[in-house]
């Protein structure tokens, strides 16, 4: 018997709206559909209103857990169009805070992994040390979500020595849990029976459907914004791409995991070598007519902006590619074949961001193929009209 | 005088008030101990050290409102709860926690009640079946498809388990299986096997981690419970707790020697062993992650059911031993 679940676009599993629907045949998926359009904020549009400085802001609300890499990608764009450089110091604190920013993340997906695969401690584990990272965050910057600390041209606070010494201290401590998590995501059998061969994607198909991120890098391909195209800083810190062969939802939390320590690597690696001098220059408050694309490796996967100006103190059209809408093709095609009960485990493990990928909708017509942008009005009006037509029945049928 | 003690055995101990309250208390151990375990403080709030607040859950969800579903099957989705609470309080009163006195056998206690209790404690089982299908939401048919299917991996090793010891024993009645254990302790050691086995069915039969499968919410919602609220959902909490309590009594009658001593003493002995029992239920609870359906038949029948035979076999070659 076939029938269709929907899960979202309120789930307990979905913490954003999304719709996924899975054509089932018992407790086997054998066909997904996934529906874009409950939470779009009109960003892109918004930004066009608000100056060079202002949308700073603007993008680092995109999205709640990676705030700091869209607005370092659109500073990084910024910098580009006005032809500015910031000094070492203001890139070497950038760049601390996105690596600061990608531990937290990663330790947020590891809570939610465990949660998705009902393994409660595991969450509540690594959600309490996440605090330790969100700590450090609020000493540099003084918020723990909005950071605020990019600037055109550079940061806006700069670090002392007691702060310097505060991270590096709390750095040891992350990194002795760190490595128990990643014997506990190895080993504890119930929870690697979850994991392992679940949501597999080959690495043909993670290249062809353009995955991004951790997805693509769990299934072999070493690919990595900071490697293949070095932004800021990252051609002179050492640090190493994690991959894993296994290209299953087991693989992307080795990685995840593996990035943790490269992250520890790296984060010490600029604090031991921080540069003296100032954290920003000056910069203009018009950007002269032209275009930039920025690249960004978040937590997540590659971010791209792209920006272009007309000579005014306010972008022409700012368009964002989030790292969650390059993954969502490479979803359905994971999420095919497998088990009801792998559907929230697969979803989770693109550790998707629904708002930062949301697109507009428009609505097609089934029979005619018309398409068409409705207001919220008229489309409440028209599913009253739709639930009043329907009649309502009972339907419980007896199987014994 | 006979009248009035068969009353209060049914009303107040061990009956209908006592397991109530004593239902809250277990809930209350259970959420305090997994909260502890994960690096949470658990319920704190309400009563000393929370104790009240399992009560205040059921009176607060009693007082919510209760919604039928338009398509479900109205009498079958209303009348669930309440039979599925009647047959576990009715299984209670079949351990020998106050009437375990062999000399003067109760209504309650007789040749053949351990197949009865096992009876009894399969029925909820059922009962979740029946209220995810009778609520004919998607999430719920799927919930109870799931807790039939796990029904399969569990219920026979659980059987294997808990019968051996009766083997041992002789006997098929709890007050005279207990009362064997007690004379004899070192032969409970015979059946630690099979404890350890009962423990994880148990926790399979109570649907919790990691068999909470029929109600895992990031992957089904509510799963069997999706469509039921207030006092219905109450009701079912209650008995899930209760049958907790029934579970573990039952475990510590068969395997831990039972609860001697008359009423008071019996009672401590009551209350201990099924913490200890519980204890373990919490631990499992805690340091595992949810498995899939086919997953736990596959364990079932891979590991449990073997084992349980294995644990037969020692406990047939035992008894010819000391004979």
């Amino acid at each position: 018997m076939k029938f269709q679940i929907p899960i979202g676009p309120q789930h307990p599993a979905l913490k954003e709206p999304i719709s996924l629907r899975m054509t089932v045949e018992g407790e086997i998926i054998r066909d997904a559909d996934l529906r874009l359009g409950y939470n779009h904020r009109g960003l892109e549009k918004l930004a066009e209103q608000k100056t060079w400085i202002q949308n700073i802001y603007l993008t680092e609300r995109i999205c709640g857990i990676c705030s700091h890499s869209h607005t370092t990608c659109y500073v990084q764009g910024v910098e580009k169009l006005m032809e500015i450089e910031p000094p070492k110091r203001g890139q070497y604190i950038r760049y601390l805070v996105s690596e600061l920013e990608r531990i937290h993340s990663h330790l947020l997906w590891l809570g939610v992994a465990g949660h998705e695969a009902g393994f409660d401690s595991f969450f509540m584990y690594t959600w309490r040390d996440r605090e330790i990272v969100m700590d450090i965050l609020e000493i540099i910057s003084g918020n723990r979500v909005h950071y605020g600390i990019n600037t055109i041209g550079g940061v806006r606070r700069d670090l002392d020595e007691q702060q310097v010494k505060h991270i590096l201290d709390s750095l040891a401590i992350l990194r002795q849990r760190s490595e128990y998590y990643q014997h506990l995501g190895t080993n504890e059998p119930s929870f690697v029976a979850r994991l392992a061969g679940v949501g597999y994607l080959s690495r043909e198909d993670a290249i062809a459907l353009c995955a991004v991120g951790p997805t693509v890098r769990a299934s072999g391909v070493p690919m990595d914004v900071r490697k293949d195209d070095p932004y800021g800083i990252y051609d002179e810190v050492p640090f190493e791409v994690c991959t894993a062969e296994t290209c299953d939802v087991l693989g992307r939390t080795v990685v995840r995991i593996k990035e943790l320590f490269q992250c520890y690597n790296i984060i010490e690696y600029l604090l031991k070598n921080l540069p003296t001098g100032p954290v920003a220059v000056r910069a203009p408050r018009r950007a002269k007519p032209n275009e930039v694309v920025s690249r960004y490796e978040a937590p997540r996967g590659e971010n791209i902006h792209y920006i272009k100006s007309n000579g005014t103190d306010k972008p022409e059209r700012l368009k964002v590619r989030a790292p969650t809408l390059g993954n969502y093709a490479a979803t359905i095609k994971m999420l095919k074949n497998g088990f009801i009960a792998d559907v929230p485990l697969i979803f989770a493990a693109i550790d998707p961001c629904i708002c930062c990928a949301e697109r507009a909708v428009a609505l097609v017509d089934a029979r005619s193929g018309q398409e068409k942008i409705i207001s919220m009005n008229a489309l409440k009006q028209l599913s009253r009209q739709v639930a009043a037509g329907n009649a309502r029945k009972r339907e419980a049928e007896w199987p014994l | 005088m006979a009248t009035v003690k068969t009353l209060i055995y049914l009303i107040v101990y061990p009956g209908l008030l006592f397991l109530f309250l004593y239902s809250t208390f277990v809930e209350w151990y259970d959420r305090k101990l997994y909260a502890r375990l994960q690096n949470r403080m658990g319920p704190t709030h309400t009563g000393r050290f929370g104790l009240l607040q399992p009560i205040a859950d059921f009176f607060k969800l009693m007082a919510k409102e209760d919604i039928v579903p338009d398509r479900a099957d109205r009498k079958m989705f209303s009348a669930l709860p309440a039979v599925g609470l009647a047959i576990v309080f009715t299984a209670m009163l079949l351990l020998p926690v106050w009437n375990y006195s062999l000399d003067r056998p109760s209504v309650t206690s007789f040749n053949g009640d351990l197949i009865v209790l096992l009876y009894l404690l399969s029925l909820p089982t059922f009962i979740f079946f029946l209220a995810g299908w009778s609520s004919t939401n998607l999430f719920s048919t799927i919930g109870g498809a799931r807790v039939l299917t796990m029904l399969f991996g569990y219920e026979v090793p659980l059987f294997l388990a808990v019968l051996s010891p009766a083997v041992l024993a002789n006997s098929w009645r709890l007050a005279e299986i207990a009362a064997f254990y007690r004379q004899r302790p070192a032969l409970a050691l015979v059946n630690l096997l099979g404890f350890v086995i009962a423990l994880i069915c148990v926790q399979a039969k109570l649907e919790r981690t990691p068999f909470d499968i029929p109600h895992a919410e990031t992957e089904i919602v509510g799963g069997t419970f999706t469509e039921y609220s207030g006092k219905k959902l109450a009701i079912f909490r209650l008995m899930m707790d209760a049958e907790m309590v029934v579970a573990a009594g039952l475990l510590a009658t068969v395997f831990l020697g039972g609860f001697p001593g008359g009423a008071l003493l019996g009672l401590v002995n009551f209350i201990v062993k099924t913490l200890v029992v519980i204890f373990f239920l919490s631990l499992i609870r805690a340091t595992t992650s949810r498995i899939r359906v086919d997953q736990v038949v596959s364990f079932a029948w891979k590991y449990l059911a073997p084992l349980a035979i294995l644990q037969l076999l020692i406990v047939i070659l035992v008894k010819g031993l000391l004979s």
